[in-house]
């Protein structure tokens, strides 16, 4: 019998924390002002709004392919990348996909710490998003960077990495790619994610991903590297990469950072390329036709052997061009009515 | 103390549950109420000598924007305390006799029940040179503290026990291995790794409570465990207890309340250190305070501004107010199913922390100062941070719907809180005995 209990949270639609969550922003939208979605994380986001993306994103990918940019769909929108870490390839990504939308867009890259210049994120961001922005991609150190400005801000919020927490859009790339090299589908497969799991966005939004879309995940790494009850993210932890690669239908490579080894989590580079490297003998374990991701940028040699890397079963390449493709259907749902009433 | 004297009628004791009439006179109980004596019909509530807290972060000196010793003294009269001891991790740290004079003169001027001040353990809580002491004793610190920050380094938390016993000032442990709890922001666990936080492991707790365990049987110091939050620590505490080591501990009402979940997605509002731990933990602390192990309650009330609190997690400072909400956590989730009785539930809030710091005793007889609470064990209501009277609205109970209300606080001889919905009480307060 419970005498005292919280206050129950209105479940949204789909759950997780997805979606925007129902306190109110700050100030009340204006009135008429689109319901602008967020894409905070792809953590509680069913099959077929995954699916619906992935189509979306193989829509663009055609015609990208066919120079058939740019497209007018996002004219009126604006955007801003706000980038507090640093970032070539997802800031690129981004740019690319909002010019080709037709999109207004600016960027910026600050180290966190030019926010320590005093101003808060959230100061800097609604100043940001009083120049009328309608969307904010964000990328920043903290974990839940980007849900705290979604519940703060009314523009509608990208998350482009927050801390180890989650990167749904490069979740969703690896998704289209594994779409692509797995021409039967998602059923019965198995992807061995291997690496630095605990500093990980990539292998969280991977795993979150995959677990909705029911292919089994087996992650791989040190232990200093494995986080705490990793297994409820959906998921086994294997002993040794060869365990995790034997009959896997893809392998998550992820980046190692030489601050792991000053933070005394990893003895020495050229161990870790040893025991955990994706080499081309440890490949052949998986099944035929298997491939290998990585969400770049590489380490050739550390956790990934140049050979595999340029080698045939790399895709590593495809999930760059996916990106774009990606960027320009979150971008297209996120911007919602607002892209409607622009064209 | 020129306090108007009253009679409280028609109340039960704290114990016993017998029926109690009890007289206040200059500030203390006594034997027969004087003639004009006003008159509270307690309408059957408890009457129970006040509580104590002796884990309360006042943040004055320096940090007044957070709470004052007036407003955190407030909220420990509406939470049915009398008497709170102050942290001394302030801005300046209180490390010198003259802080301790400071706090105690400005208590005495704005303060709404007492304040026994705690000084630092090492200078500024750098962990590297000891404190005066003796100094601190003689203007009135209570205890010695870096609270906030472990003495690191196991000599100087030797030098520090052994220098204490000749100021008779017990040490309070925050128990935290700095490096193993590296830049971590919550409890290591499934909550952490799903929402990509650094994790602060169990261990880091409980292996200081065994490093301090150890050096206060090599000293022969009087150790006290603060804010104790999982269950290694408490076989720790087990293993003093067999050893005969003077060494007692707390926990908080969060810590039996809350698990690590809480944390959800992001609530800033738990995040607190030691940080909310697994449910295995929850059900090891609940079992620890059945069991005995665990000598008295306090809140670790830590107030922040709700600015400072509205950062994203890693960035939020840690800590939560607890004084408004102690009384009615301990009955919603240790009285109500059943883990302790009222009675002793109530001691761990009165006089076993009074035992854990040496101060003189309360009981409900003539003579004994007047430091009362009147309490309603069966009342519901919901806990709203915006009427807290703390500065601090930084509480993980917000619309919780708790059992047990402070009816009305004396401290004294003075009524310093009266619940509005407790009409009684105007007898005293429109006496003119309000603090």
């Amino acid at each position: 019998m419970r005498h005292a209990q919280a206050p129950t949270r209105p479940a949204a639609p789909g759950a997780g924390i997805f979606y925007r969550p129902t306190d109110p922003p700050d100030a009340a939208p204006a009135p008429g002002a689109s319901a602008c979605r967020d894409l905070l994380g792809l953590e509680g986001m069913s099959r077929s709004e995954i699916l619906e993306i992935l189509d979306a994103a193989a829509a663009y990918r055609d015609r990208i392919r066919a120079h058939a940019l740019p497209t007018n769909e996002l004219r009126g929108v604006t955007v801003c990348n706000a980038f507090f870490e640093n970032s070539t390839r997802t800031r690129v990504s981004f740019e690319i996909a909002e010019q080709g939308l037709g999109a207004i867009h600016t960027s910026f890259q600050a180290g966190s710490s030019s926010v320590a210049k005093g101003e808060t994120l959230l100061d800097t961001l609604r100043v940001i998003a009083s120049m009328r922005v309608d969307l904010l991609v964000v990328r920043h150190a903290s974990p839940g960077a980007a849900a705290y400005l979604a519940r703060h801000l009314e523009a509608g919020v990208i998350n482009a990495g927050d801390g180890a927490h989650e990167h749904p859009t490069q979740g969703l790339l690896d998704l289209m790619t594994l779409r692509q090299a797995w021409r039967d589908g998602f059923a019965g497969r198995r992807v061995a994610i291997v690496g630095d799991i605990a500093h990980s966005r990539v292998a969280r939004s991977a795993a979150f991903g995959l677990h909705a879309l029911g292919v089994e995940v087996t992650f791989a790494g040190p232990a200093t590297l494995m986080p705490a009850g990793i297994e409820s993210l959906g998921g086994a932890v294997a002993a040794t990469v060869e365990e995790a690669m034997r009959g896997a239908d893809a392998v998550i490579t992820l980046r190692i950072q030489r601050e792991r080894m000053e933070a005394g989590l990893l003895p020495s580079l050229v161990e870790y390329a040893h025991e955990w490297g994706i080499t081309a003998r440890r490949v052949e374990l998986m099944k035929a036709g298997a491939v290998v991701l990585h969400p770049g940028p590489m380490n050739r040699g550390v956790e990934i052997t140049p050979e595999v890397a340029d080698g045939p079963r790399s895709v590593i390449l495809d999930q760059v061009e996916n990106g774009v493709a990606i960027r320009c259907a979150v971008l297209k749902r996120c911007a919602g009515d607002l892209a409607k009433a622009a064209t | 103390m020129s306090a108007p004297a009253f009679v409280i009628r028609n109340a039960r004791h704290w114990k016993s549950g017998a029926s109690l009439e009890l007289a206040v006179a200059d500030g203390a109980i006594g034997a027969v109420a004087p003639r004009d004596a006003a008159v509270i019909d307690a309408g059957g509530a408890l009457l129970a000598p006040g509580l104590v807290d002796l884990h309360v972060h006042l943040r004055e000196p320096g940090q007044a924007f957070k709470e004052t010793i007036a407003s955190g003294t407030r909220a420990a009269a509406a939470g049915g305390f009398t008497a709170v001891c102050a942290m001394p991790n302030t801005d300046p740290v209180v490390d010198s006799a003259a802080w301790i004079e400071w706090i105690l003169k400005r208590a005495a001027e704005s303060g709404h029940c007492r304040v026994h001040p705690i000084g630092a353990v090492t200078m500024a809580q750098q962990g590297e040179r000891l404190t005066p002491a003796a100094a601190l004793g003689r203007a009135g610190a209570v205890a010695l503290s870096d609270d906030g920050r472990p003495v690191m380094s196991a000599a100087v938390m030797r030098r520090a026990l052994e220098y204490a016993r000749h100021a008779g000032l017990p040490i309070i442990a925050h128990e935290e291995d700095l490096a193993l709890r590296g830049d971590g922001q919550m409890n290591e666990g499934v909550t952490a790794t799903r929402l990509g936080l650094p994790g602060i492991p169990a261990a880091a707790e409980s292996v200081m409570a065994r490093r301090d365990i150890d050096l206060a049987a090599l000293t022969g110091g009087r150790l006290h465990l603060a804010h104790l939050s999982c269950a290694a620590s408490f076989d720790a505490v087990r293993d003093a207890r067999q050893r005969g080591l003077a060494v007692s501990a707390e926990t908080c009402p969060h810590y039996w309340t809350l698990t690590d979940e809480t944390v959800g997605d992001y609530d800033t509002n738990a995040k607190m250190n030691p940080p909310l731990r697994s449910a295995a933990d929850r059900d090891a602390v609940i079992a620890a305070i059945r069991e005995g192990l665990v000598d008295c309650f306090a809140t670790d009330h830590a107030p922040h501004t709700s600015e400072e609190k509205r950062r994203p997690f890693d960035q939020a400072p840690f800590g939560i107010v607890g004084l408004e909400t102690a009384f009615a956590l301990t009955v919603s989730f240790l009285v109500r199913p059943g883990h302790l009785k009222l009675a002793r539930a109530l001691e761990l809030w009165t006089e076993a922390p009074r035992r854990v710091m040496g101060m003189p005793e309360v009981r409900l007889e003539p003579g004994f100062p007047a430091d009362l609470v009147l309490l309603d064990p069966a009342r519901e209501w919901t806990v709203d941070p915006d009427a807290f009277h703390s500065m601090g609205r930084n509480s993980p109970f917000a619309g919780w719907r708790l059992t047990g209300r402070v009816l009305a606080t004396v401290c004294g001889g003075r009524l310093t809180h009266a619940d509005p919905a407790f009409s009684a009480a105007q007898a005293i307060a429109s006496a003119g005995a309000t603090a």
